[in-house]
């Protein structure tokens, strides 16, 4: 099953737009619940899918679209800008040499992705630890997964270097 | 915090940060090469590996604990070497230390004189003699160029505390065209350069085909205009040291026609033939438009580095009349070595 669904990413991001559009639609419900409240029901449910079909690590701030439906925290380095410069020329990864990497699979996956396969050239901005085994999908509602260090200057905002 | 000013503008007020910046921007094709470490606590010997490197190069590299193999760190090396008058290049990972100390090192490096900084992620921990240690990887090498940026050109730290005096760094990073998905290392490239690198310094070359295609990537992309190239280069020592390096190093890809050309070669000139193949190397990157230089790492060979640079025609170096002295201090008598 495991399987069945990581070989078919374009599947896998219709359905994360589907629960996208349905959270988002709930999102008033749920917050008149209560964000803490709906969180308690539905991190069971959600860790058990996302450690089943992507080796979920429970970083808090899921961007599972934005790279190749390939989870980032599985890399052993964490990467969020993968991938480094050690993957062996099988594609595989330098520190688990019988795991492929998983930035090989982001790319591959992302460009059969017609919804959010572009999202893979975004830079991803630092991890906030705090978030660490939190929902993600509740994180994404109340909007802190978005946030980012006060002096993280978006990118687009200072521009690209000039050579003189 | 003043958001107005813009990365160009930043450019045309800024005087040069670095010589290394200063050679690239004249238009010269740039020399940097990787200072042995050493297991030492002896200042000297940063200064004996630093003085045959001075004055055949541009830029002296500082490693951060490369291979995840402990060495003296490379703030404290280069913090020893601009005391010398050398230009050091600070090689900073991120597998050792998280947001907090790379930050606070940033700006102990630039107070110490140091004008470089290459943001990498580092090898894995388990590449190295101790792979029982705790992997940091708090942030990644865009992650950190950008924040050094940020540092730089907005003077607040992350967390958006202002700093009195911004570092005045001039930004590299490091680029690996050999290894895959090599369609997305040209985009990979555009990320690191979105983040704030000016140079970067790749992995081996000895894949000159592969070479040739990403640069082609990079000039369509336009970045070659954006940043600085490097290409790494090295001399293999001999066959074994080859398969070694292609087998247990991350990263480092040798094709097999290039260890059979080193086969062909007895092995009292295997030496010679890896010095005589990289320097071929260092003529053939050079013909290539959008690369700006080389970068040399002779690990364990430091000796032939100056015979390299010589013989591939790069001497002298513009920056040679300002080679500093050596400094001669010593941190303690070493004891005598035992009676056998």
């Amino acid at each position: 099953m495991t399987a069945f669904l990581r070989s078919r990413p374009a599947l896998l991001e219709k359905t994360y737009q589907l629960a996208e559009r349905a959270a988002w639609a709930l999102n008033p419900l749920i917050a008149r619940i209560g964000y803490a409240r709906v969180e308690r029901l539905i991190k069971p449910a959600e860790d058990f899918a996302k450690e089943r079909i992507f080796g979920c690590h429970h970083c808090g701030q899921c961007i599972l679209h934005s790279t190749g439906m390939s989870c980032p925290m599985e890399c052993p380095k964490n990467l969020r800008n993968g991938p480094c410069g050690g993957v062996r020329p099988n594609g595989h990864c330098e520190v688990k040499p019988e795991t492929r990497c998983v930035w090989v699979v982001a790319y591959e996956n992302s460009q059969q992705m017609p919804i959010y396969g572009h999202e893979l050239i975004e830079i991803q901005p630092p991890v906030n630890r705090r978030l660490e085994d939190t929902s993600a999908w509740i994180n994404m509602l109340t909007g802190v997964d978005k946030r980012v260090p006060a002096g993280w200057i978006p990118i687009e905002e200072v521009g690209v270097a000039h050579r003189a | 915090m003043n958001t107005s000013i813009s990365f160009a503008d930043h450019h045309d007020k800024a005087p040069m940060r670095s010589r290394l910046e200063r050679v690239l921007r004249s238009g010269r094709f740039a020399v940097t090469a990787e200072l042995n470490p050493p297991d030492s606590a002896d200042p000297q010997e940063v200064y004996d590996a630093a003085l045959v490197l001075s004055s055949i190069c541009d830029g002296i590299n500082a490693v951060d604990a490369s291979g995840a193999n402990c060495h003296m760190s490379s703030v404290a090396i280069c913090a020893l070497l601009t005391r010398a008058g050398y230009e050091p290049v600070y090689q900073v990972s991120c597998r050792d230390r998280n947001r907090i100390a790379i930050q606070g090192d940033l700006l102990g490096a630039a107070a110490m004189g140091v004008r470089n900084v290459l943001c990498i992620t580092g090898d894995d921990v388990t590449a190295g003699d101790q792979p029982e240690a705790k992997r940091v990887f708090d942030l990644d090498s865009i992650q950190l160029l950008h924040t050094a940026r940020i540092m730089r050109d907005y003077g607040v730290y992350l967390s958006g505390r202002k700093l009195t005096v911004p570092p005045p760094l001039f930004l590299g990073a490091a680029e690996n065209p050999f290894a895959p998905p090599f369609d997305w290392r040209p985009q990979r490239l555009a990320k690191k350069v979105a983040a704030g690198a000016e140079f970067i310094q790749t992995q081996y070359c000895f894949d000159i085909p592969r070479f040739r295609t990403f640069v082609q990537r990079v000039r369509d992309l336009g970045l070659h205009q954006k940043c600085f190239i490097l290409a790494g280069v090295g001399p293999l020592r001999s066959v074994g040291a080859a398969e070694f390096m292609r087998t247990k190093v991350p990263g480092v890809y040798i094709p097999d026609a290039m260890i059979e050309r080193l086969k062909g070669a007895p092995k009292n000139k295997q030496r010679a033939e890896g010095k005589k193949i990289c320097i071929e190397i260092i003529q053939q990157v050079r013909e290539i438009a959008g690369v700006a230089g080389i970068h040399i790492m002779a690990y364990r060979q430091e000796e032939l580095v100056a015979e390299i640079v010589e013989e591939a025609g790069l001497l002298p170096r513009p920056f040679r009349a300002e080679a500093p002295h050596p400094v001669r201090e010593r941190l303690w008598h070493r004891p005598e070595e035992p009676a056998r």
